[in-house]
């Protein structure tokens, strides 16, 4: 039963992608009613847990012996895991997933072939889904390694557009450094620990010297900040706007780029073994929550700006589970709640570029409430969550996220706390050039609220947004709910909570009302005279320009050595090699003359050599 | 004769007999310059009448090492048979530029001589002194079936029966060959009279006999064009190549006066209409 | 007699023989001097017959003698052949499988 749940979307995917064109009509539809059966069996599944005594609740089905190699002592079972944990993320996945399949009708409605869209949307909830059902890592890696397939198609989905194709080929070489860190941790561990299961892998990490749990603990990380979008690895993501909308809201905000934060908590008791590898999950989250800040408040390009978003809420999610049993709890709220207000956002930011011909400017808007109220709406609930306003979703996880960091170091405090001011200057930035302020349109736009179809979902997920938080944590529902799989420890922050709410929500103010100041007008074409802050922003903090400098410029100088040397040495030799015979032999065919005579000539002269060898004998 | 050959091969057996050595000084001295001769003759046929009397020469020397046979056979086989089908073929192939001995191949004639010089020598220095015995008797071994033939035939049907037999397959096998090898496809069917005919008339040429030069002239060397009683020059009547050189001789008035007077002689025109006009 | 006479002077003969194929370029004056080398050859077996006082020398002759006869014939034919689709008979003209 469990099996369905990936079975489902991963079927409609392959009807859709084998049986071609002759779906077109109903391949929509196929498409959502997977995703909602999926939905409705986890849902199913996820009531049977809570009906289950506590101890009883985490269950593991064997679907089949997949890979035996019995002289090694390797077995991998085709086993799913369904835990509290996985149950989560489950009902997360299919429930955003099914909601963004159904927006995606009409967003797509005027593209040329929405059933390939659909169909690579299947098959990325099925790799998803895979990556969270498992239970163990190697099957863990196969829906890796799928939903970074699933994301490469979809960035590149309108692969006519070189920049959507640079983007999705970006994506997926930034990905596969992080895949390196995750296949070496599952080979480290099957030579270290003997098993690549989760539960053998806690087990144990538990007798294993330090420098395996570092090591596997840095190689993790490398997987996550991959996938995550982490500093170093981050720079695909803002290129990965490229794709449809829905792709950046389902993928590259809800679920796929959280899969770095699932692999941290799954991996608890690796994490918990060495504290190295907690701190540099920390610092690496601390990095990229500001990254991600900054370059959001810089950008001009809504969805970009949503992106640096994400990278920084991620980097929330990351900081929060280096911290270890204090903070797993919490990093999972916040990607619960995160899935949903940013989802919302992107969504109402997809609504917006659906009025206005596709225009991504955040410059030429403005005005918008009066035309698309219920996306103004939706919009602005999910503005309140991200930046922390009670009762919305983002204050409960991301108070506790201060809580947590405060408690472990003054540090990471200081910078969860700058991290919530940037986030609600960049936000307020966000809504106040896009909706409230006056309009900018470009002349031929003429704004109109989407259809239902896109307005249906953002309206239910704000509703989520709005809720969810206030729900989950009631009474630590939450927290009890994941102890048992992640372990749990009240933080004890230097400060009562009281005090750190009030803190928060001053340094929130203060962004916000310097997000307003600063945006009371707003230039229809970006200024050029900016702080360098600015415009180190504007390039994504030189992430590529790094990258360049490190990586591609000596890979290209590499190469191109390599060529010369494969084409002046190798090939010389060999060509060399080549022209000397043919060079010899050019000379020595000149004595094939083809007169009988100059043979006979050969055969006299050997005669008589032969002839003086043998009186040199007989003499 | 034959007899004369056996009883002189078998006096060469006597080792009192001493003429053996004038023989082999005049015939190999012979063999030798019909040798020579047929490397430096410029004609293919004096080439091989010079073989021929090497071959001749070489018989007499067979005859005189005990090979009365043999000699025979060289005598008949070789210079009867084998260059006497050198002469034809010379026939049908003809004189050509290949009798020149004018060298063509770079270098062939240089290294040629020497590779010859340094392998007469080596030869002569090699064989010179191959034998260290004194001939032995060879009419032991031909007494035995009563004479050289028969010793022979007891060999080849003997000893040697199967390499007879080979050689044998080998002559029928070249005859064969040869058979093949210089016949003629016909490819088109054999041409008539009639069609010979038709060939020479459809040319569009006179085809009468041409008039003979200097006819009506009053030289009948061959540049002289015959002329027609009406005094005309006919064309036909020099040979091609004369044309060509431009030197046909030219028609005076004293020529065609001559005619004039041989024709009125004959009666054949009026010599008052003559000159009126 | 000395027996090592007939040798020296089939040597010579040999070699002139040897000459004339490499310098003569008509074809029938090549293929006589090849006769006159396997005439030369023959001296050497009979002598050798002689010599060792056995009859086997002279039939190795007689058959060198068959084989030379067979081999003019065929040669003689080939000569022929050439010379009807080049009208000469040089055999430098048949140079054709060279280079």
């Amino acid at each position: 039963m469990i099996a369905a749940i990936i079975a489902l979307p991963a079927l409609s995917a392959a009807i859709l992608l084998s049986l071609g064109n002759r779906t077109n009509k109903f391949g929509p539809w196929l498409a959502i009613g997977a995703s909602t059966g999926s939905f409705l069996i986890g849902f199913w599944q996820f009531l049977q847990m809570l009906s289950r005594p506590e101890e009883e609740r985490a269950v593991v089905t064997t679907v089949y012996e997949w890979l035996a190699v019995p002289a090694a002592g390797f077995k991998v079972n085709f086993a799913l895991q369904l835990d509290q944990l996985s149950i989560s993320f489950v009902l997360l996945i299919t429930f955003v997933g099914t909601l963004i399949h159904i927006y995606s009708l009409g967003y797509m409605s005027h593209d040329e072939n929405p059933r390939r869209f659909f169909a690579y949307l299947n098959l990325f909830v099925a790799a998803m889904l895979l990556l969270v059902l498992a239970d163990n890592y190697l099957l863990l890696y196969v829906g890796w390694e799928g939903v970074g397939l699933a994301s490469y198609l979809l960035i590149g989905f309108w692969q006519h557009k070189p920049s959507a194709a640079v983007a999705a080929k970006k994506a997926f070489v930034a990905n596969r450094v992080g895949d390196f860190g995750l296949s070496l941790a599952i080979m480290t561990m099957f030579i270290v620990l003997g098993s690549v299961s989760f539960s053998d892998v806690n087990e144990g990490i538990k007798g294993a010297p330090a420098w395996v749990s570092l090591t596997l603990g840095l190689l993790l990380l490398l997987a996550a900040c991959g996938k995550s979008a982490q500093f170093p690895l981050q720079s695909w993501l803002l290129d990965a706007m490229e794709g449809p909308t829905p792709v950046s809201a389902l993928i590259h905000a809800a679920t796929m780029v959280t899969a770095g934060v699932y692999l941290i908590v799954r991996s608890a008791s690796i994490f918990n073994a060495s504290e190295i590898a907690q701190t540099a999950v920390v610092v690496v989250g601390t990095i990229s929550l500001l990254m991600g800040a900054v370059i959001a408040a810089a950008k001009d390009d809504i969805k970009k700006s949503l992106a640096g978003s994400t990278m920084s809420q991620i980097g929330y999610m990351i900081l929060a589970a280096g911290l270890g049993p204090i903070g797993y709890v919490f990093a999972i709220l916040h990607l619960i709640t995160h899935g949903f207000f940013k989802a919302v956002m992107f969504l109402g930011a997809g609504s917006v570029m659906h009025a206005t011909n596709d225009n991504v400017d955040m410059r030429r808007y403005g005005g918008l409430p009066k035309v698309m109220i219920f996306t103004t709406i939706t919009f602005f609930i999910g503005y309140l969550a991200i930046i922390g306003i009670p009762p919305f979703a983002g204050f409960y996880s991301k108070d506790h996220i201060i809580e947590a960091a405060l408690s472990h170091s003054w540090w990471a405090g200081a910078a969860v706390l700058f991290g919530a001011g940037l986030t609600a200057f960049y936000m307020t930035r966000i809504v106040v050039m896009t909706f409230v302020s006056k309009p900018r349109w470009e002349d031929d736009v003429h704004p109109h609220e989407s259809p239902l179809s896109m307005t249906l979902p953002m309206i239910v997920l704000a509703i989520g947004a709005t809720s969810i938080g206030i729900i989950l944590t009631q009474n630590h529902i939450f927290e009890h709910w994941l102890e048992p799989v992640t372990g749990f420890v009240e933080p004890e922050p230097p400060f009562s909570i009281q005090t750190i709410t009030i803190i928060t929500l001053s340094v929130v103010a203060i962004g916000v009302l310097a997000a307003i100041w600063q945006y009371r007008k707003v230039a229809k074409v970006a200024p050029k005279n900016v702080s360098f802050v600015v415009t180190a922003a504007r390039k994504d903090l030189y992430g590529d320009v790094m990258n360049e400098a490190l990586l591609m410029r000596p890979g290209q100088a590499t190469t191109k050595f390599l060529n010369i040397f494969d084409k002046s040495v190798v090939d010389g030799f060999v060509n060399g090699l080549g022209a000397l015979t043919t060079g010899i032999s050019a000379r020595l065919r000149r004595s094939e003359t083809g007169y009988v005579r100059s043979y006979a000539m050969s055969i006299v002269v050997g005669t008589a050599i032969l002839v003086i060898a043998l009186l040199i004998v007989r003499l | 004769m034959v007899n004369a050959l056996i009883r002189l091969a078998e006096a060469s057996n006597q080792e009192s007999i001493s003429f053996e050595p004038f023989v082999f000084w005049i015939c190999g001295s012979l063999a030798v310059i019909g040798a020579i001769g047929m490397l430096i003759s410029h004609k293919a046929v004096h080439s091989a009448l010079w073989v021929a009397l090497t071959m001749m020469n070489l018989a007499v020397l067979y005859v005189v090492q005990s090979a009365p046979f043999l000699g025979v056979t060289q005598v008949v086989v070789y210079t009867g048979a084998v260059m006497m089908l050198f002469l034809f073929v010379l026939m049908i192939v003809g004189v050509d530029a290949s009798d020149s001995l004018v060298e063509t191949i770079k270098g062939q004639r240089r290294i040629g001589i020497l590779a010859g010089v340094i392998l007469v020598s080596a030869l002569v220095l090699l064989l010179g002194n191959s034998f260290s015995i004194q001939s032995a008797q060879l009419s032991d071994a031909d007494s035995i079936y009563g004479g050289n033939v028969q010793g022979i035939a007891a060999l080849l049907f003997g000893k040697y029966v199967l390499i007879f037999e080979l050689t044998s397959a080998l002559l029928i096998t070249a005859a064969l060959g040869a058979m093949i090898l210089a016949h003629k496809e016909r490819t088109s069917p054999r041409k008539t009279q009639a069609n010979m005919a038709k060939e020479l008339f459809a040319s569009g040429n006179y085809q009468g006999p041409l008039p003979s030069p200097g006819v009506y002239a009053r030289h009948n060397s061959v540049d002289t064009p015959a002329l027609l009683p009406d005094g005309s020059v006919s064309e036909i009547s020099i040979p091609g190549p004369i044309v060509a050189r431009g030197v046909t001789k030219k028609i005076n008035q004293s020529d065609l006066n001559e005619v004039q007077i041989i024709s009125e002689g004959l009666g054949l025109v009026s010599s008052e209409e003559d000159d009126k006009q | 007699m000395n027996p090592n006479a007939y040798l020296v002077l089939s040597g010579i003969i040999f070699s002139i023989g040897a000459l004339g194929v490499l310098l003569r370029r008509n074809a029938i004056v090549a293929f006589m001097s090849v006769e006159l080398m396997l005439n030369a050859a023959n001296l050497a077996f009979v002598t050798g017959a002689r010599v060792w006082g056995k009859l086997d020398g002279q039939a190795a002759a007689f058959f060198v003698m068959v084989v030379a006869a067979a081999e003019v014939v065929i040669g003689l034919a080939i000569i022929i052949t050439i010379f009807r689709t080049r009208n000469s008979a040089s055999v430098d003209e048949a140079s054709l499988l060279r280079w």
